[in-house]
């Protein structure tokens, strides 16, 4: 970089600029009006958890897309492209693969078997009690590391962005996104999230579009000058895969963690039937694949046009790549914009977050558990909604209390107990008619303590936060480990203690899986 | 005029319905499909990574100026998988939703 480029590069993030404040304004004004209005449709508990079942196949779509489309992909894989070139696009790849898998092994039989949370469907055909909190502890394990991650990201992001203290952007965060849970429940919170998809969309499409400008609508042009700048090395895969068991693991966790994740699990409910189900698969694909193909763009542009070093001294870890770009290349409104979707990315995540992990709480240990599956719809809603602002606040304290620390493994670690502990059982009682209680609770348990055990052990925890020299697990993901251990344990388990009931019940489960004969 | 459709044609019942060869062979084509749509998605995702993991000369060799041989690739592992979602939703549309209305129209009410 020539010291006279260095001189001219300014920027007016982290200071609050009137466009920015307008934009977020706007943003939160328009959701609370949507909240207000779905208040006054989430009355019964079908409401507050599925949307009185009422969302269309394009508004799922888009809502699981927003669900999903995290700002650790819109922000972390434009920087990592940024930083690291092609690596970024490795991670780009493997976001992605897991939602044909979904279509093609659960997103059917799920919407048809169930109620409102996954564990419906692990306990259809077995032991209540046993089942409901082993899937339980699975499921809210999932949503809080996931939910950390987002809460302590979104605290540093907002701080980064607006220049307001971190505790303040926390608490903002969270009350925001109460108010859309607590009175609109699943309506409001699908709304936000369809808001949030489309703005997050149009806001890196403008980007592509402004970087595609400056090279002749060529990406031929735009490598070249990636290449003249940051050396052939940028469009080359670099360090990310190491070895081929290595990556074979971190893609096994990338693609069926998708299938463990509680909250986008939940939106199947919002939907009529399993033929909207389907559908709206194929529109997350199709709307979060575009995503994917056009975010390296943005990625590859910063890095040339914003440079490497500008990016890595506003944030090392390469977030701020895409709201610099776009100061570039728009002006300060255009940042403000930016930073207004990313702060709206944030709350549609943690609002569906927070639905999935009140649920796991009230649906499956109070209302099934605790209640033997007889509360009143009154009881119901009332014990949902105090779940609600119960893991809210939750979230809130967590995130200050991991306020610095280094949160980006948790990602990782959600994505693997996904993959390990919720999703083998979730399949193999679909599929298996002599899948037992037994099991069903020996599989999320294994599961989740071995991804959680060797993901402590690895080099991100153990030597990277506690320090010691070396680490005891030598792979960065060990999905391939711990989900060939969950599904072995499921199968033996089962096999050692048949379970006559469950076997008698599988033929009323077949015939609303591939039917939907029955289907809520 | 319900009752005297029913005694007419008595509709099979849930037992029946599942033991019944046109639904067995529903369920195993459906897993045909599924199955066989996976497994091209494993042989194109993973065949992608471990050739990034593998063989990095091969991915990095260049194909236009600059341009290197991975970056189409990983743009193709998003839009072959997307277009395999596409293949079973235009397959479960066309031939799955009918069969299964059929099915459930042969019930026992």
């Amino acid at each position: 970089m020539t010291p006279a480029a260095e001189t001219t590069l300014q920027t007016t993030l982290g200071t609050p600029q009137l466009s920015s404040i307008f934009f977020f304004f706007l943003i939160v004004a328009v959701t609370l009006v949507i909240t207000y209005w779905a208040a006054r449709r989430t009355r019964t508990t079908s409401e507050f958890y599925a949307a009185g079942r009422s969302v269309s196949a394009l508004q799922n779509g888009f809502a699981l897309a927003g669900d999903y489309m995290s700002a650790a992909s819109f922000l972390g894989i434009s920087g990592m492209v940024a930083l690291k070139g092609y690596d970024g696009m490795i991670y780009a790849t493997g976001w992605l693969v897991g939602w044909p898998a979904l279509m093609f092994l659960i997103a059917e039989p799920l919407r048809n078997l169930g109620k409102f949370t996954f564990a419906d469907v692990v306990a259809f055909r077995l032991r209540q009690k046993p089942v409901r909190i082993a899937a339980a502890v699975g499921g809210i394990l999932t949503v809080l590391f996931y939910t950390i991650a987002q809460m302590v990201g979104s605290g540093s992001l907002i701080k980064l962005m607006f220049g307001i203290n971190y505790e303040l952007a926390e608490i903002i965060v969270g009350t925001v996104m109460l108010a859309y849970v607590l009175f609109g429940g699943m309506l409001a919170t699908t709304w936000v999230q369809i808001i949030k998809a489309v703005l997050l969309l149009i806001g890196v499409t403008i980007l592509t579009f402004l970087v595609l400008v400056k090279f002749g609508f060529d990406p031929g042009n735009l490598y070249a000058a990636v290449v003249a700048r940051h050396g052939q090395a940028a469009l080359e895969p670099g360090a990310i895969v190491q070895s081929p068991i290595e990556a074979v693991s971190l893609g096994l966790a990338l693609m069926f963690g998708l299938l463990g994740l509680p909250h986008i699990l939940m939106r199947f409910y919002t939907v009529p039937d399993a033929k909207a189900a389907r559908k709206s698969v194929l529109y997350a694909t199709g709307l979060i694949g575009y995503f994917y193909v056009i975010i390296p763009i943005v990625g590859f542009g910063a890095s040339v046009l914003v440079g490497r070093d500008f990016v890595s001294k506003m944030d090392a870890g390469g977030n701020m790549a895409a709201p610099l770009l776009g100061e570039m290349l728009g002006g300060t409104a255009f940042l403000g914009f930016i930073a207004a979707v990313a702060f709206a990315t944030i709350l549609a995540v943690v609002a569906g977050l927070t639905l999935a992990g009140a649920s796991a709480f009230s649906h499956d240990i109070y209302v099934n558990v605790i209640k033997g599956g007889r509360a009143t719809e009154e009881q119901q809603v009332k014990v949902a909604k105090m779940a609600t602002v119960v893991f809210g606040i939750l979230a809130v304290a967590l995130g200050i209390a991991f306020k610095g620390q280094n949160v980006a493994f948790m990602v990782g670690l959600a994505f693997a107990i996904a993959a390990s502990a919720n999703f083998p059982a979730l399949l193999l009682s679909i599929v298996w008619k002599r899948f037992t209680t037994q099991g069903a609770v020996w599989s999320i348990l294994v599961g989740a303590v071995t991804s959680l055990t060797l993901i402590v052990l690895s080099r991100t925890v153990w030597v990277e936060i506690f320090h010691f020299k070396e680490a005891l697990f030598p792979m960065k993901n060990p999905a391939i480990f711990s989900m060939a251990l969950a599904f072995a344990v499921g199968i033996l388990v089962s096999l050692a203690t048949p379970e006559k009931e469950a076997q008698e019940k599988f033929e009323e489960e077949k015939l609303r899986t591939y039917l939907g004969v029955g289907a809520e | 005029m319900d009752q005297a459709a029913s005694a007419e044609t008595r509709g099979k019942t849930a037992h029946e319905l599942v033991s019944s060869p046109d639904f067995k062979l529903l369920v195993s084509t459906r897993l045909k499909v599924s199955s066989v749509l996976l497994v091209l998605l494993f042989v194109f995702y993973y065949g992608y990574i471990l050739l990034v993991a593998v063989d990095k000369p091969l991915v990095s060799r260049r194909i236009g100026e600059v341009t290197t041989l991975a970056i189409p690739l990983g743009v193709a592992a998003i839009v072959v998988a997307w277009l395999l979602t596409a293949i079973y939703v235009f397959w479960a549309n066309r031939s799955y939703d009918p069969e299964v209305e059929r099915l459930k129209g042969q019930m026992h009410r």
